[in-house]
């Protein structure tokens, strides 16, 4: 499945919201055609996922750009039967070229039979934080794909991205770049440690 | 209740509990040239208290409720909660490693049916956070308490390991800190929003350099601190 | 202590478990050679463990391990965080953590040595850590260290001076230093090694056995 949007945005006052049932025993693959562009304003974006027993879940549309005075808040929630699996992608690109990030917060939670796997959230463009060496130092992008399945439990590492086993049944590859190119290039690299099986 | 002295123990990086030898990222940060001096090193404490420093808080926070009542499936399910926030594995080890230690030289400070129940609902170490809060407990503190020394120790550790790797001058160093006085309240006050049984709505803060430079920092050869 | 025993923490008094010994002293006294000739001369009477305290990383622990003088796994090293002599005097948890583990995974054991990271003279052991410690000097230090004392020097239960074959080249007297030590150490023992010469530093090993003998009758039966 393909999300074509009709129009630019999200942008000031909208809310757009997304719901993923995947019934048992399907997969399903999510894809968008072009980069989602967070204009000025406050905006927000909420995704649903539920993945039943033995189906599979595929989700990686193109990077969410923050323009320089976007206000965006997203909110997903993934929440898997034991033995479904996942890919999650997601991209953030800290402003369009040449000018600074605008601000998103978002929130992720995974659960697995409703045991949580992987809560985090992520604060982009505040400039007390943004460009801390401990946030996201010089990166322009930041990237993670969350893996959910049984994979091998091995700690992967190259510049600026890291394939991390986490605690419950699932990986976490985790990138930042300087350029999209080179973030998705990151990540490739890493879900294809993570995950053997991916072509 | 004697809260404010336990708290002021608590966060004294003289409490001998281990934590002398983690440096929280910034031993790495250092090596790989990410702080270099006392700006790098200020916006990195500024970045890592509002991060990992508002979940530990927030955690520690909920340990100590916990620890008023404590049973051993909530301290199960409040490690879960602090589990699926932390990506790096050698961060969810440095953590555990800590917690176990905190647990142990605390049973003997404040011997207390939170702790006991702790290590054994969590026999192979909780989290640092968790631990934390159960000995903030323990010691008659609030919540607030416990967040508080939680944050503050999140940002002392990193600033005395970077006096002692770049010869920093250690009074300019405290300087930062005392300039982040306002950001810990902030950081204590988001920690104690949530307060309820359900944890799943706790601060999660992600700091992907952190995860890289503490997978990094294992991986180097010539270490002189555990994380 | 708490009151309840169910977990693996130890009761912090010596029942039931294995003497703790601390070997410190300066950088290069020959501390690592000294646990490596006790446990070639202690490793077929005694059960061993030794905890490590590197400077950087790992490296007194891998020597031992390619000495083959103990079981890789009987050695676990401790970081210190650029304080080798805090981890051994003013937070002992990591050391203590370690000490445990040894204890868990091969007890019960006779004896755990704990090694402490090249440090000064004042460098000495917690008594929450070590149950009896020895400091090593070596001969090239000078022969003027023992006069001058310090707690390493006049507070260990044995002092040890190494490298004695050195002791012509750099001119130092060793019965100035053997005078100067009994004076400041009120009668507690002192002895001269050359590990280079000596590879089980048996007078050292001897005095080791005499002392595990101690622990275990003093606390055998009390557990």
């Amino acid at each position: 499945m393909h999300l074509v949007a009709t129009a630019a945005g999200p942008l000031d006052g909208d809310h757009l919201g997304l719901s993923i049932d995947v019934a048992p025993g399907t997969s399903l693959s999510v894809f968008s055609v072009a980069s989602t562009l967070a204009l000025p304003g406050r905006s927000r974006l909420t995704v649903t996922a539920r993945v039943g027993p033995g189906a599979s879940l595929r989700y990686s549309p193109e990077p969410l750009v923050l323009a320089d005075g976007c206000d965006l808040r997203v909110d997903v929630l993934l929440s898997l039967a034991g033995d479904a699996t996942a890919f999650w992608r997601e991209e953030i690109v800290f402003g369009r070229y040449g000018e600074p990030s605008g601000r998103c917060r978002s929130r992720f939670d995974a659960t697995v039979d409703g045991v949580p796997l992987l809560r985090q959230e992520v604060t982009a463009g505040d400039p007390a934080l943004h460009g801390s060496p401990a946030v996201f130092a010089s990166a322009r992008c930041a990237g993670s794909t969350l893996l959910v399945g049984d994979l091998p439990r091995e700690v992967h590492l190259a510049e600026g991205c890291a394939v991390l086993p986490l605690a419950g049944p699932g990986t976490l590859v985790s990138a930042l770049a300087a350029d999209t190119v080179e973030l998705r290039r990151r990540l490739e690299w890493g879900e294809r440690l993570a995950d053997k099986s991916l072509p | 209740m004697h809260g404010d002295m336990a708290m002021l123990l608590l966060a004294d990086s003289r409490l001998p509990a281990g934590g002398h030898a983690h440096s929280g990222g910034a031993e790495e940060a250092v090596r790989v040239g990410a702080i270099t001096g006392p700006e790098d090193l200020a916006r990195f404490l500024r970045g890592r208290l509002a991060t990992a420093g508002v979940v530990t808080a927030a955690l520690a926070a909920a340990a100590c409720e916990v620890g008023a009542r404590p049973a051993p499936e909530r301290w199960q399910r409040l490690d879960a909660e602090a589990d699926c926030r932390i990506s790096a594995p050698a961060q969810r080890e440095a953590s555990r490693t800590q917690g176990r230690l905190l647990v142990r030289t605390t049973r003997r400070i404040w011997p207390s049916e939170a702790l006991d129940s702790l290590a054994l609902a969590v026999p192979d170490g909780a989290h640092h956070p968790v631990a934390l809060g159960a000995a903030a407990a323990a010691a008659g503190c609030e919540p607030r308490q416990a967040a508080l020394a939680a944050a503050y120790t999140s940002v002392t550790a990193p600033a005395t390991a970077a006096v002692r790797l770049l010869g920093l001058d250690p009074v300019l160093v405290h300087r930062l800190l005392a300039d982040l006085a306002p950001a810990l309240n902030d950081a204590a006050h988001e920690a104690c929003v949530i307060q309820a049984d359900d944890w799943s709505d706790l601060p999660a803060h992600a700091a992907p350099a952190l995860d890289l430079l503490a997978e990094q920092h294992l991986r180097t050869e010539v270490r002189l601190f555990v994380s | 202590m708490s009151a309840n025993h169910d977990d693996h923490h130890h009761a912090p008094d010596g029942h039931g478990r294995a003497l703790r010994l601390g070997i410190g002293g300066p950088v290069g006294s020959g501390k690592t050679a000294l646990v490596a000739a006790l446990c070639r001369s202690l490793g077929p009477s005694l059960r061993l463990g030794v905890v490590t305290n590197d400077i950087y990383t790992t490296e007194d622990a891998d020597f031992l391990r390619r000495a083959g003088v103990i079981d890789a796994e009987r050695i676990l090293a401790v970081q210190t965080g650029c304080c080798p002599h805090t981890a051994i005097r003013d937070d002992i948890a990591a050391n203590i953590d370690a000490v445990e583990t040894l204890e868990e995974r091969f007890g019960p054991l006779d004896l755990v040595i704990v090694e402490s990271g090249g440090d000064n003279l004042t460098a000495t052991f917690s008594r929450g850590l070590a149950d009896r410690q020895i400091f090593v000097l070596d001969v090239s230090g000078g022969d003027k260290v023992p006069r001058k004392g310090g707690p390493g020097v006049t507070t260990a239960d044995l002092l040890v001076v190494n490298k004695t074959d050195l002791a012509p080249m750099v001119g130092a007297d060793l019965t100035v230093m053997s005078r100067d030590a009994a004076k400041v150490r009120d009668g507690k023992p002192v002895l001269f090694t050359s590990i280079r010469e000596d590879k089980g530093a048996h007078s050292v090993a001897e005095w080791v056995v005499g002392i595990v003998d101690a622990w275990h009758h003093e606390h055998a039966h009390s557990v």
